[in-house]
């Protein structure tokens, strides 16, 4: 795809605490667009909450400082619904209560306007992802791997200027796992998305190809 | 486990003989409610079917007025209360703001829908606290010339049903947000852009909204037939359907009773029907929702509605409070004129004065209270014991629910007339267990809600680990699963006592007017306007429940003092 806007995820001294606990950090790194940057740690370091606060929804039992910018614009007092950043988990989140092509829908940036172009929009999605003639099926009846493939396109279609993974491979199996992460990163890559990618296995890490960091265990002070 | 089998081979009757101990008296009921409605009841002279009933009924001039009433002031409330949770929970739901509410709204659950009404009234009478604190100060010290309670539109009644049904639901509404995983799903919506109450109202109400369904049938249900309630802040002339009714079925002239029976199947109709429509509606409503969705507007900031839903939510929770605390300062008044706030003087004169009477009504309505919840808790526990040993699926799912809600789901006035005739045909009404048993009509539905959550999370492994080391499942239940669930079950307990002393009309029909609790001699009060005995009787309808709620909290906590592991237990 071209004419998408380029950017780059900053963040620029960021730590975290979790009560008398810091957690990580300060950390600085630069994300640039189509770029895959990886985060390893042990359970507990932080990797998923540094995630949450990059989209807004940290718990507030934690406390972050430092600073976090998309294309240069600081992210700290935007709502979550305003930072368009996605985020895929572990579980697919697919909402049980609409049909696939309905997900679709619910991310699908309102700017595509009238009926038909929105159809398009997702018939192609569903196309990209080898998904034709699913949209009406009821997502508990997708393999794992169609459910995978969805969440992406849903997360894709809502036009997002960063991507975080949390982990969103380790509950695939290992067959699966490779194809889905190919998946995955070429679309992150053809979207010029700045990405994160939070796991724990360093096949992930191998595959995403880029930089990868080590966050250290919580030190207690 | 055939031995487990074998043991647990009593215990297999114990469903169905719960549901025919209580869903019996409710066909019966209605049924012997039917035949009057179509002139048969041959204690009073009625040998042939005819619809002279009917024909009476709807010669009545003030019926029309009635109907309405019943439907504006039940549909109104009901959609209120729903609005007003819901929409707290979509702006608030991730906020400790629902936290602090929780600890506000457990008093308010355990009052009786009377106690709650009264203070309704006392806080927006003329000469009220509201007027007191806000107008005299404006306007001098004579009381403004209003109708606010018992207004013609049944305004009052709307509040009063608000100020009771919201917390209800917001209970419910907090127990199915906990039950279903949907804070990643709505964080998700908001990463595509949608607003924190559009992504709620999207995402997890569509999937909340069923386990709340039969909650709020069973308040529409109540609103729509409340008597207690009616008759403290709603219009005496005419009256709501169901207070109309409860007249007639008190009338001496015994002629009466058939036209209202008629009425009593026509309130049942009215309930069915505005179900119905309820259910029709959400069709609607989702079909629209959906086309909205499938848009993909994403909504604004949502900070004004954020603010609304806030201090609605506030303003119902604070107004119940301050009535109730109205009520205990007239319990407790001596001189209070007109525009002082606070009563000039003390005086325990009402409690002194009316203490023998009183005490012989609390007596009676506690023993009523503790032999209703205890049969319920019973019921339950043996009930919910034989799901779990023949491992299927307990009552709380699907069918199982709807049967148990039924009594809930079923105008009052619509069977007990019913079950009144046949106490009389054994010759048990008028006596306190046929009270108590009419109560636990409504009071098992609570009970078994209320432990079957404890009892589905208690970690069954336990179970298995005592089978593994050689114990009966008889020895394990008396064991362990009875001290492990001490709480909840004294909880349960506490419930159903609340749901005891709160009831009136079941009091009404099956005590034969010869058995008078708390809650009936209240609601007859309010005639008589006599604000410190109303209040010493709002009062005392507080603390019962209140000494349960507080009985569930100590015992438990004495028992296992040296048990660090049963403090945060269930």
């Amino acid at each position: 795809m071209t004419g998408m806007p380029a950017n780059t995820l900053e963040l620029r001294g960021v730590s975290l605490r979790l009560g008398p606990r810091a957690l990580f950090g300060p950390l600085d790194l630069t994300v640039a667009p189509g770029d895959v940057v990886t985060l390893m740690g042990p359970s507990g370091c932080g990797k998923s909450s540094l995630l949450a606060l990059i989209c807004g929804t940290l718990d507030p039992a934690f406390r972050a400082s430092g600073e976090i910018a998309l294309d240069g614009r600081p992210l700290r007092d935007l709502a979550p619904e305003r930072r368009r950043v996605g985020i895929l988990f572990q579980d697919d989140l697919l909402f049980p209560h609409l049909s696939v092509a309905d997900n679709l829908a619910f991310g699908l940036d309102p700017a595509v306007r009238g009926r038909k172009a929105r159809a398009a929009a997702i018939a192609a999605a569903l196309d990209d992802a080898g998904l034709d003639g699913y949209g009406e099926r009821d997502p508990a009846t997708l393999s794992g791997g169609q459910r995978a493939r969805v969440a992406l396109m849903r997360t894709l279609l809502a036009r997002p200027r960063a991507l975080l993974l949390d982990e969103p491979f380790s509950r695939l199996d290992a067959g699966l796992r490779d194809r889905i992460r190919r998946f995955v990163f070429d679309h992150a890559r053809a979207h010029a998305l700045p990405t994160l990618l939070v796991t724990h296995d360093a096949e992930d890490a191998r595959a995403a190809g880029g930089t990868v960091l080590e966050l250290g265990a919580p030190q207690a002070d | 486990m055939t031995a487990v089998q074998r043991r647990g081979g009593l215990l297999r009757f114990v469903p169905p003989f719960t549901l025919a101990l209580f869903l019996g008296p409710l066909f019966a009921g209605l049924l012997w409610t039917l035949g009057p409605a179509f002139g048969y009841l041959p204690a009073l002279g009625g040998e042939r079917l005819s619809l002279a009933p009917w024909q009476a009924l709807f010669a009545y001039p003030g019926l029309g007025n009635a109907v309405g009433l019943s439907l504006g002031t039940g549909l109104t409330a009901t959609l209120l209360s729903v609005a007003i949770v819901t929409a707290l929970f979509a702006h608030w739901h991730d906020s400790r703001l629902i936290a602090r509410l929780r600890r506000l709204i457990a008093p308010l659950l355990s009052v009786p829908h009377a106690a709650l009404a009264f203070g309704l009234a006392f806080l927006i009478a003329p000469s009220g606290w509201l007027f007191r604190l806000f107008w005299a100060p404006l306007a001098g010290p004579v009381p403004p010339d209003l109708t606010i309670v018992q207004d013609p539109l049944g305004l009052a009644l709307i509040g009063g049903l608000v100020l009771k049904e919201v917390p209800f639901l917001f209970l419910i509404m907090l127990a199915a947000s906990g039950q279903t995983a949907t804070a990643g799903q709505v964080a998700q919506a908001r990463g595509f852009g949608y607003g924190k109450a559009r992504a709620w109202c999207a995402v997890a109400f569509p999937q909340l909204y069923p386990q709340l369904r039969l909650p709020v049938f069973a308040v529409l249900t109540y609103a729509m037939s409340t008597v207690d309630m009616a008759i403290i802040l709603g219009p005496a002339t005419p009256p709501p359907l169901a207070v109309l009714l409860v007249r007639w079925f008190n009338d001496p002239d015994l002629a009466f009773r058939f036209q209202a029976s008629a009425g009593a199947i026509l309130q049942l109709l009215l309930v069915a029907g505005t179900v119905l429509l309820w259910l029709g509606a959400e069709r609607v409503i989702v079909r629209a929702a959906r086309r909205r969705l499938m848009a993909g507007r994403r909504g604004g900031t949502g900070r004004f509605g954020a603010m609304l839903s806030a201090g609605t939510a506030i303003t119902v929770f604070g107004t119940a409070t301050a009535g109730l605390a109205t009520m205990a300062l007239w319990a407790g008044a001596g001189r209070w004129r007109y525009p002082d706030p606070l009563p000039s003087d003390w005086s325990l004169d009402a409690a002194v004065r009316h203490g023998p009477a009183l005490g012989g009504h609390v007596a009676t309505t506690a023993g009523i209270a503790i032999a209703a919840a205890g049969a319920a808790l019973v019921l339950a526990l043996a009930s919910l014991e034989a799901g779990q040993r023949r491992t299927t699926a307990n009552a709380n799912g699907g069918r199982g629910l709807v049967l148990l809600y039924l009594p809930l789901l079923v105008p009052q006035v619509a069977f007990l007339f019913g079950i009144q005739i046949l106490l009389v045909q054994a010759g048990a009404d008028g006596t306190w267990p046929a009270v108590a048993w009419s109560h636990l009509l409504f009071v098992l539905p609570y009970v078994f809600l209320a432990l079957g959550g404890a009892y589905r999370d208690l970690d069954p492994r336990y179970f298995r680990t005592g089978l593994a080391l050689g114990r009966s499942p008889a020895a394990l239940f008396w064991r362990l699963r009875l001290p492990l669930l001490l709480r909840p079950i004294l909880v349960a307990g506490a419930i159903g006592i609340a749901v005891s002393v709160g009831e009136y009309l079941p009091t009404l029909f099956a005590g034969a007017g010869r058995v008078t609790t708390v809650t009936t001699e209240a609601v007859g009060l309010a005639a008589g306007g006599d604000r410190r005995l109303i209040g010493l009787y709002a009062v005392v309808q507080m603390i019962l429940p209140g000494l349960a709620f507080l009985a569930a909290l100590i015992i438990p906590a004495w028992c296992f003092r040296r048990r660090r592991g049963m403090r945060t237990a269930a």
